[in-house]
């Protein structure tokens, strides 16, 4: 049905797709991947009509095309959805749906039947949690995502879609309701492709895969005759010989460097915990159990109200972060842009930020610890800004090593980070604790959680309610953070 | 492992783009004052006399180190909208004080009026800090405070005359030629690049970048956005002395500066909203005002247009910027780096 072949494109001088050829047959998902920068929004944005490819041709049921505009892409049948919403939050389903092309009778816009069409729509999609007259702040994030496919799906006969990282907004268990509705897209006949880079949903969904590296082609595969190894190979171009590094040797586990007892605050209850040198501890749990609230308690972020802490031998329940880190704590938040950097500074400033913010602790030395962390930059006088999310984390580690801490807190320590420096960081936090850093991780992605933690916590709102060997099954802890003590695991967290 | 995609070959040479790249946003008003400067010349032949171009350089000096304070609370996230009061106030209350006490030492004068100066920053900084007031609203009040107390304390028509002795700062030179205003703008200048080279600059730009990210990485945010605002006032209350020793003793002496100092530094290129820009560029853009006014009223232009001219620049260098900026500073390899992910 649609056939890209030999698309190349470069800007100013730097080519960034080397003859990619692509197809797509009617109600096929078919999953793009590669790691950032690999060329795979290039791509579709000249699917989409956002960019002229300068070689290369489109064919779209036989007839070549040659889109210089987004329109004419949409007219054609092709719809791209982005991760950022283009939705007017204060206006209604129907209204957002039929923005800028709204049914007129008598001169004025008819609501009836713009609110009749949109609810036709929807129930296509079995989706009847939207009301066309609801607002759409009301809605989840799931469902404003709904209502964007549905604004697609009204404004042309849709071919082919373009999902750019579906699920990257959405809550844990609001995938499945995602997956559900891309099935049902597929099975109108719709063509999907489907960029992502969280190899579960590719394998969960897709029936043919298209790995893109460096701008290149490098693997077209069949989902059901790979295996997700076969497909990181391709995308990093290496062998990864096992996902994460080793775990801690009894022996390396030494003496408590924080110690918390009975503390809690307005969202956390009876916290009890012991990190020890050498040993990363993992916390698992839902969204919303408190994990999150946990980090922030023990760096003062979101202090406990009560309670006792010890950290390094000194009793400290740290009020703010700077006692945290004069306490010798530190903290990897979740959000890596609002709360780990300041963008529009240098490496060499946000990495020494802590150093010059806190006097008396760490290190001006930031040259050997950008190196020590791998980071992959123009210098340290480029903003951290222009930099990928993998090598922003790193400047942020870097920041944090830079104030010798004893305690390291992760949250989300690789969320937006491709699969390269992901596993680069996993190396380093090992190497981190085994040179006698305690280490905390909390990480909503359970293979990681499970990779590289020592030993699991399970929270549950906003308390610890069980504890877990290294090496333990996703099902476990699951049924732990779920709540579910008896009967096998479902299979869904929500 | 590559999570970058390029160092490719770059058409322009690097040393080029380095240095386009250090001058950073307030590269346009280097040009910009040269331009001005050589269009001076044109207008005016005898600009350059050493006399006349060191009379300008004196007008100028006040502004100049207005936006050297205001610079540092615009680049830390706020405003100051006070300074043009503390200005009046400063001058007001000189005379006032010459008044009372005829032969006070000049150094002890201007000293009382610095720390004045610094104590109205810092209740700025304390009322935007602590009660959380948007600065903005706070410096505008503490503006109209200022300006009411010197209109009721004075009548409306302030008494007094400043001693010789204490204008010769604003008015005299040194060794006979060299006005005091140009070694004060050059040891502003230098104290400022050093400030912003200190640990405490680069805290503030990092907290005026991100409040959230510098209060998490153990900045104490109110302490380092409240001495901004100390500074600023400080700086204003020096420009209050200049000013006092060229022009008379007015309730309007100060009166406008606010603007034209926000005006110097948005036209240095410094974000408004805070984290970035170049403390040496806000300067340059305080010359530039002054040159640009300058050659208005050379070229027979109303000096009532000035504010309207004010107005036009704040909005077109704020508009360029808001489009241009990012064009001028990116790496090339921005749009060729497809975000393809969540990050970035």
């Amino acid at each position: 049905m649609l056939t890209m072949s030999s698309v190349s494109k470069s800007f100013l001088g730097a080519r960034v797709l080397h003859g990619v050829s692509l197809d797509l047959e009617p109600g096929e998902v078919h999953a793009l991947v590669g790691e950032n920068g690999a060329g795979k929004s290039t791509l579709m944005k000249v699917l989409a009509g956002e960019y002229t490819p300068d070689e290369g041709t489109i064919t779209l049921d036989g007839t070549p095309r040659a889109f210089s505009h987004p329109v004419q892409a949409q007219a054609a049948g092709i719809a791209l959805i982005h991760q950022e919403f283009a939705l007017l939050p204060h206006r209604t389903v129907a209204e957002n749906v039929f923005l800028g092309r709204e049914p007129v009778r008598r001169g004025l816009v008819d609501r009836r039947a713009m609110e009749r069409r949109t609810a036709e729509l929807l129930a296509e999609l079995d989706e009847t949690g939207i009301d066309p007259r609801m607002q759409v702040r009301e809605l989840s994030v799931a469902r404003q995502q709904t209502v964007e496919i549905v604004k697609a799906l009204a404004a042309s006969d849709v071919r082919v879609l373009v999902m750019d990282e579906p699920t990257a907004p959405l809550a844990d268990h609001e995938v499945e309701l995602l997956y559900a509705l891309v099935r049902r897209l597929a099975a109108r006949g719709i063509g999907i492709l489907y960029i992502s880079h969280r190899l579960r949903e590719v394998f969960d969904l897709s029936r043919r895969i298209t790995v893109l590296k460096d701008g290149r082609k490098v693997a077209a595969l069949t989902t059901a005759e790979t295996t997700p190894d076969e497909v990181v190979r391709a995308m990093v171009g290496r062998e990864l010989r096992s996902y994460y590094p080793p775990r801690a040797e009894p022996g390396e586990i030494g003496e408590p460097l924080l110690t918390v007892t009975d503390a809690g605050n307005e969202r956390l209850t009876g916290i009890g915990l012991t990190l020890r040198a050498g040993e990363i501890t993992g916390v698992a749990g839902l969204q919303g159990s408190g994990r999150t609230s946990l980090v922030r308690a023990l760096f003062g972020a979101a202090p406990f109200t009560h309670g006792r802490m010890t950290v390094t031998g000194r009793t400290l329940l740290p009020g703010s972060p700077r006692q945290a880190i004069r306490g010798g704590i530190a903290l990897v938040t979740e959000d890596r842009k609002a709360e780990g950097l300041a963008l529009r500074q240098s490496v060499r400033d946000n990495a020494l930020l802590v150093t010059r913010a806190v006097s008396g602790v760490g290190t001006r030395e930031v040259g050997g610890l950008l190196e020590r962390v791998a980071l992959r930059s123009r210098g340290q006088g480029q903003e951290v800004r222009y930099l990928s999310g993998g090598n922003q984390q790193k400047v942020v580690i870097a920041k944090w090593l830079a104030a010798r801490p004893r305690v390291l807190l992760f949250d989300e320590p690789t969320r937006g980070v491709d699969v390269g420096a992901k596993s680069a960081i996993h190396t380093l936090v090992r190497e981190l604790a085994r040179e006698g850093l305690a280490v905390l991780i909390v990480s909503s992605e359970l293979p990681e959680l499970i990779g590289m933690s020592d030993r699991i916590l399970v929270m549950a709102d906003g308390a610890l309610v069980g504890e877990l060997p290294a090496g333990a099954a996703e099902e476990d802890v699951m049924r732990l953070a779920t709540g579910d003590t008896a009967g096998p695991y479902e299979g869904s967290a929500a | 492992m590559t999570t970058t995609t390029t160092t490719t070959e770059s058409p322009i040479p690097n040393t080029a783009v380095r240095a386009v790249r250090r001058l950073g946003t307030g590269a346009p008003v280097y040009a910009l004052l040269v331009v001005l400067l050589a269009a001076l010349a044109i207008t005016d032949p005898g600009f350059y006399e050493p006399d006349s171009f060191l009379a300008f350089v004196k007008r100028a000096a006040p502004l100049v180190i207005l936006a050297a304070g205001q610079y540092l609370v615009i680049v830390s996230g706020g405003f100051d909208l006070s300074v043009g009061a503390v200005v009046t106030a400063g001058v007001v209350a000189g005379a006032e004080f010459y008044g009372s006490y005829p032969d006070a030492h000049w150094l002890l004068v201007t000293a009382g009026l610095l720390v004045a100066g610094a104590v109205v920053g810092l209740a700025n900084g304390l009322i935007t800090t602590r009660l959380r007031v948007p600065s903005f609203i706070t410096t505008l009040g503490m503006m109209l405070i200022l300006e009411g107390a010197v209109f009721y304390w004075t009548g409306g028509s302030p008494q007094g005359v400043l001693p010789q002795s204490f204008r010769e700062f604003g008015r005299g030179t040194a060794g006979g030629w060299l006005p005091w205003a140009v070694p004060a703008c050059v040891v502003v200048g230098a104290a400022a690049v050093w400030l912003m080279r200190s640990d405490f600059g680069r805290t503030l730009l990092a907290t005026g970048d991100s409040e959230r990210a510098a209060n998490l990485a153990g900045v104490r945010v109110p302490r380092v956005r409240t001495l901004a605002f100390v500074l600023s006032g400080a700086a204003a209350a020096l420009a209050a002395v200049l000013v006092a020793g060229f022009s008379g003793v007015s309730a309007q002496a100060g009166r406008g500066l606010e603007f034209e100092a926000i005006t110097a530094v948005v036209l240095g290129g410094v974000l408004l909203g805070g984290g970035r820009g170049s403390v040496v560029a806000a300067m340059v853009g305080a010359f530039s005002l002054q040159a640009l006014f300058t050659l208005l009223n050379l070229q027979g232009i109303s000096g009532a247009l000035e504010s309207t001219v004010q107005g036009v620049i704040v909005i077109a260098a704020v508009g360029l910027g808001a489009t241009g900026r990012p064009g001028l500073n990116r790496p090339r390899r921005h749009r060729s780096q497809p975000s393809g992910g969540t990050s970035s």
